[in-house]
């Protein structure tokens, strides 16, 4: 199986501390790390091809730092690495990055799965993946739990509100993965050390050919406003009483609002 | 290992260390309580190392392995023993199993039983000790007996590491009674050879994770060709392995050590008594002082014994003696100590320390006891100066 997973760097937010003067994120010094649900999307491409064969590549927009994250995709067992990055492509918003991804994922020839984590720890949009899927032309399936593969069919577990549904799907398609599915597997040494010496072709604005009113900030339709801390109302009541009382009195309150 | 001082470590040393340092919090560090409590033998962890490409580290390149000097195996048996022994044990008695092949097999052995050893494929062991040979390993009565082209192995070995889990082990056996340690030969015998069993798996004090058990032979019929180098050259071929494998033991007692020392400050740190930490006590921060001295000088010792056996040097017998024995002792007196640190807490089981207090023991006393390396130190000292 030819397999894209599409991977992106974040700030670890486990280390970002705040500013005591000024409550701000210190976002200067905070290391980065692959996105925690896109290291699950990793996983279960090379499960897929310890039992199948065939090909993982990983492929990341951003920064040129973001090759940092792709070494280590590679040192984990991903077999090639591509860095779409060019200072044009700077400011896009989901819609330009799947755009974007969408013609790197082409360039890659014939493929028979893009995978994708559930969503970015940063954005938490869980937009990449869908929109990628759409301008591929492919079916999505978000949320993945688990699949399985027989010829051209995949039986995939979504994890879903209540429970969780299967699908089969037909080959090529694209799916979300969440944090259920597994956990990523340890990267090897000898791999680790080829990571560090793996060329990383970077494909930018010549390599993609992109129609340029669909890339980076410019051709991003989403503008963002204003970024603020929604106020919290909460309609606080305490109930007072004997306890079986209150128990009472609660459990009609809960059933006025339906919650029960 | 601390960072602060520079020992001439090299980038891809440092790949193994950092790698093995991830495993350790993210894989070890979960589950080594239970494995203690439970004296779960760690197999999922082991084949981790495997996929890891680590099981193989000591292994030349030519037989599938990584090929790392003494000084990188050492590295990372070091650093997994800063998360448990009894899983960095279980890993390096592998390599223990396996260097007596490494020494002294033929080309036909070594190319027949390193490849799986190195792929994780396969676990080794190391079968010495018995229940009247212990630190007079001459003295042991297994015995191996020719017959035609086959030798047949009859008696018991006790405590031997990785027993009943590994697949390949080397076995050390009298065919000469009458020439005493000269009359000893090695022989690997594979799990599934009739006549070979195993006894119970002990309960012990420390490094509960590991399987210690006994191996049992009745009428087992070894190959011939299994004998590894000559008839009688089994003790030899012993006390070399642990000339190599004695600064291992080591580096499990410098990474246990270190793993205590960062308990014990960081806990220092934040444990607040009289209205400050106890580390602002003098007497708490010199206790400290003195636990990171010993650390730094066990590292600083068995990082000399690995490095003189990397450099070739022919008797090595004084130095992994020395460094086997005090970084054993330094792992005793410096986990002991943490938990005087944690104080009452560090006596209960919710912190790490307890544990690391009773795996260390295990250090003073496997591998040839400290004693026996005093013995070993002190007779390199007798030669030494027979001529002044």
């Amino acid at each position: 199986m030819n397999i894209v997973v599409c991977i992106k760097q974040v700030p670890d937010s486990d280390k970002v501390t705040i500013d005591r003067e000024t409550n701000r994120l210190n976002r200067a010094g905070v290391p980065s790390i692959i996105n925690p649900f896109d290291e699950n999307a990793l996983e279960m491409a090379l499960q897929l091809k310890d039992k199948h064969g065939g090909k993982v590549t990983v492929v990341s927009m951003g920064p040129p730092q973001a090759e940092e994250a792709l070494r280590t995709a590679l040192s984990h067992g991903a077999d090639e690495a591509i860095l779409v990055s060019d200072r044009k492509f700077g400011g896009a918003d989901t819609w330009a990055t799947s755009y974007t991804l969408n013609l790197a994922i082409r360039k890659l020839g014939e493929i028979d799965l893009v995978l994708f984590g559930k969503q970015a720890i940063d954005g938490d949009t869980a937009q990449v993946g869908p929109g990628v899927a759409h301008f591929l032309d492919i079916p999505t399936l978000t949320y993945a739990r688990a699949v399985e593969v027989t010829g051209d069919t995949l039986k995939v577990t979504k994890v879903t509100e209540d429970g969780y549904e299967v699908w089969d799907v037909d080959k090529p398609c694209a799916l979300t993965v969440v944090k259920e599915a597994n956990q990523l597997r340890m990267p090897s040494l000898k791999k680790k050390m080829a990571a560090k010496k793996a060329e990383i072709p970077v494909w930018g604005f010549d390599e993609l050919q992109p129609d340029e009113n669909k890339i980076g900030l410019a051709g991003s339709p989403t503008k963002v406003n204003k970024v603020f801390a929604p106020p919290v109302k909460l309609n606080k009541e305490i109930l007072s009483g004997e306890p079986a009382d209150m128990v009472a009195d609660l459990i009609k309150k809960l059933k006025e609002r339906n919650v029960l | 290992m601390a960072a602060m001082i520079d020992y001439g470590i090299t980038e891809d040393q440092m790949e193994i260390v950092n790698l093995i340092d991830d495993f350790g919090r993210e894989r070890i560090v979960p589950v080594r309580a239970e494995l203690d409590e439970k004296g779960i033998f760690p197999a999922d962890l082991l084949k981790e190392l495997a996929q890891m490409d680590l099981m193989g580290l000591y292994i030349p390149e030519e037989y599938g392995g990584f090929g790392a000097s003494q000084l990188g195996f050492c590295l990372a048996v070091e650093t997994m023993s800063k998360y448990c022994i009894g899983v960095s044990v279980s890993y390096a008695a592998n390599a223990l199993g396996a260097d007596p092949i490494l020494i002294g097999g033929s080309d036909e052995q070594k190319a027949k039983y390193l490849p799986p050893l190195a792929s994780g494929e396969k676990w080794a062991a190391f079968g010495l000790t018995e229940p009247n040979a212990g630190s007079d390993a001459g003295g042991i009565a297994t015995t191996a007996v020719k017959k035609g082209d086959k030798y047949v192995l009859n008696g018991t070995k006790q405590w031997i590491t990785n027993g009943g889990e590994a697949d390949i082990y080397t076995i050390f056996a009298v065919t000469n009674k009458a020439k005493g340690a000269r009359g000893v030969s090695c022989f690997i015998v594979e799990k599934d050879t009739p006549g070979f069993s195993f006894g119970k798996k002990e309960d012990k004090l420390g490094i509960r994770a590991s399987a210690t058990r006994e191996l049992i032979f009745e009428d087992c019929e070894v190959p011939a060709e299994n004998l590894i180098g000559r008839e009688g050259m089994g003790f030899l071929l012993a006390m070399k392995t642990f000339d190599i494998s004695r600064p291992g033991i080591a580096a499990q007692g410098v990474g246990l050590a270190q793993g205590a020392l960062d308990e014990a400050v960081k806990y220092a740190k934040v444990r607040r008594q009289f209205d400050k930490p106890i580390i602002a006590n003098q007497g708490l921060l010199w206790m400290l002082a003195e636990m990171a001295t010993k650390v730094e000088t066990a590292r600083a010792i068995t990082y000399a014994a690995c490095r003189t056996i990397d450099a070739g040097v022919k008797d090595v017998s004084k130095i992994s003696a020395m460094c086997k024995y005090y970084a054993g002792d330094v792992a005793m007196s410096v986990t002991t100590d943490a938990v005087q640190v944690f104080g009452g807490y560090g006596f209960m089981k919710e912190y790490p320390v307890e544990k690391m207090m009773r795996d260390a023991k295990i250090l003073q006393i496997y591998e040839g006891t400290n004693q026996i390396q005093r013995d070993i130190v002190g007779t390199s000292l007798v030669k030494e100066y027979a001529s002044n």
